[in-house]
């Protein structure tokens, strides 16, 4: 590896981080919701004895299983990348993250060498009980396992119950409880996993409408329908509710993210909402030109949602990089000012500490503790390096929102036509069922580019910009392995669509084990 | 009881048809992932460029102090 500091790496390093952690999203939520619902189609066998169900549960394990061995160990890489791209980041931050890694390791490694295996190689060797309990302690482990990551990940979101130990230039844990518990973690968690649960009910909606297309299996498939469009429509609407949640969240701690999101530079008292918009990619922060190029507004709809009360203050773009004080907002230039005197008394303290010098390191950590929560700024050049990419931002917003809200309408008809017996005829809602899971997908991905891209410059919010948390290499080996990854991925997506396609062709015939 | 154990994991695993192709897959990703792609390309760069946790705080504390590095 060469050294050098390189500004294109970062960009390289945080596309490489993109493509995987969207690779890995492929897998994890068709694995967090198709692991309840073969729960729920086993418990419906179990208090039935209809073999039928025993027959549909196995089918859809096999599927689950597929997803599950290509999957396994993508995320993996990220820790890879963490240690390698990121190696400052992953220095600061080893304190803080070990402890949810490494439960989510052992809860893993148990849950994998017992349920799992209960799971699959039981049937008919364990009693139905045992059984069942496996394949929900596997859907229950599956998706507290997601927890621990997310709780990581929200933590970087929202940096709380930690201190910054300037001897050891590591962030220590002070209270597990306040990260674990932090409100952006647990709506993170609770956001990411329904949607999970919704991605898995279009999956199994979209694979059923292909049976009832070709004629094949058609009990089989609509009893999968009936329960998949449930248990979708019931996490679309948690989905939709705790993305509310997650928004109002987003306002208190990074009201950045949120102007973004919405495209909005200057706060209005109300603030409206865009419900459709082409942004104008000219815009800067601070000129004068219009930020869209058209919109359609729905007017003080964003300060009831950002703030629960119809005619209230949201910050804009502008009010946050340039300050208003009328509105008691703090400008990004102020905290630059703020963020280099932290910059400078960590300096400070470094130098005194090299001398042996107590006095003076005690002032300049004195003077450190006062400005630290301002860090990171002291690392931007210009207060317009605090706004996210403001584009990409506000459609990804737009088409999680309006993905998921179709969402809930499609559910609603599956279950309309699955009561009148009319889903035979209705073939074009069976091929929309099937273009449907695709959509999933989008949604989701549509939903961490939102999280991620919005939070940028921030490697850990407010304390570690990007530029900071990363290794000092030369592009091209970072652009190398972007590469290898590149080519890794696609084959493992193209052996798991294969395998996918002729497990289902197989249909529930085929062997679950 | 061991032994009950023991023969479940190991008939579960000579009966498998699907589960055979999706363990070679599991499998052959972990050797590329570690002994390829890990080994290869992706060193644990301070511990690789620094010999002790001291020095490595060093560097992260240089880095922390060396103010506008190219903004975000």
């Amino acid at each position: 590896m060469i050294e050098s500091i390189d500004p294109g790496q970062v960009n390289w390093a945080r596309a490489q981080f993109a493509m995987t952690a969207m690779y890995h999203w492929i897998f994890v939520p068709l694995t967090l919701g198709l692991s309840f619902l073969c729960a729920f189609f086993e418990t419906i066998y179990v208090r039935t004895g209809n073999l039928e169900w025993k027959r549909l549960t196995r089918f859809w394990m096999s599927l689950f299983a597929v997803n599950f061995a290509i999957g396994v160990a993508t995320g993996i890489i990220l820790e890879f990348e963490f240690g390698t791209n990121w190696s400052n980041y992953s220095w600061m931050v080893g304190d803080i993250f070990g402890a949810p890694l490494a439960i989510e390791g052992i809860l893993a490694f148990f849950l994998e060498a017992t349920f799992f295996a209960v799971m699959f190689f039981g049937w008919d060797r364990v009693s139905r009980r045992m059984h069942l309990f496996s394949t929900w302690m596997v859907a229950i482990g599956s998706n507290l396992s997601a927890l621990w990551i997310l709780v990581a990940n929200g933590w970087m979101q929202n940096p709380i119950g930690m201190r910054f130990n300037p001897e050891t230039a590591r962030f220590e844990m002070q209270d597990l409880w306040a990260v674990v518990s932090s409100k952006v973690a647990i709506s993170h968690f609770a956001h990411a996993t329904s949607s999970g649960f919704l991605l898995a009910s279009l999956f199994v909606i979209g694979v059923s409408s292909w049976f009832l297309l070709k004629g094949r299996h058609q009990l089989f498939a609509k009893r999968s329908i009936v329960v998949a469009a449930t248990f979708g429509l019931l996490s679309a609407l948690f989905v939709a509710f705790t993305g509310d949640e997650h928004a109002y969240i987003t306002v208190q701690t990074q009201p950045m993210k949120l102007a973004a999101m919405e495209g909005l530079y200057e706060g209005q008292v109300p603030t409206g909402l865009i419900a459709i918009g082409v942004v104008n990619p000219a815009k800067e922060t601070g000129d004068d030109q219009p930020p869209f190029i058209a919109k359609v507004e729905i007017p003080g709809l964003l300060s009831l949602l950002a703030h629960r009360k119809f005619g209230t203050f949201v910050a804009g773009i502008d009010d946050l990089v340039w300050g208003n004080p009328e509105h008691g907002v703090v400008g990004v230039e102020e905290k630059i000012r703020r963020g280099t005197l932290a910059v400078t008394a960590l300096a400070d303290f470094k130098q005194a500490r090299k001398a042996g010098d107590d006095i003076s390191a005690q002032i300049a950590l004195d003077e450190f503790r006062q400005h630290e929560e301002y860090l990171g700024y002291g690392h931007l050049q210009t207060p317009a390096d605090a706004v996210p990419p403001v584009g990409l931002t506000f459609y990804s917003f737009r088409t999680m929102v309006g993905l998921g809200t179709f969402f809930i309408l499609l559910f609603l008809l599956f279950l309309y036509q699955s009561a009148r017996r009319g889903l035979e005829k209705n073939r074009w809602l069976l091929k929309l069922g099937m273009l449907s899971v695709l959509l999933g997908y989008v949604a989701g991905q549509a939903g961490w580019i939102v999280t991620e891209v919005g939070r940028q410059p921030w490697a850990i919010q407010g304390l570690l910009p990007v530029s900071v948390a990363r290794s000092n290499l030369d592009t091209g080996t970072v652009a190398l392995t972007f590469f290898i990854f590149l080519a890794l991925f696609t084959t493992l997506l193209i052996a798991e669509v294969k395998i996918m396609a002729k497990q289902i062709s197989l249909g529930p015939e085929g062997e679950a084990s | 009881m061991p032994g009950k154990i023991v023969t479940f994991y190991l008939d579960g695993f000579r009966n498998m048809r699907l589960g055979r192709t999706l363990w070679k897959i599991i499998l052959l990703k972990l050797v590329i992932l570690f002994a390829v792609v890990k080994w290869l390309f992706f060193p644990d760069v301070l511990k690789v460029n620094y010999d002790s946790d001291a020095a490595r705080t060093e560097h992260v504390l240089q880095r922390l102090t060396q103010q506008n590095l190219n903004g975000g």
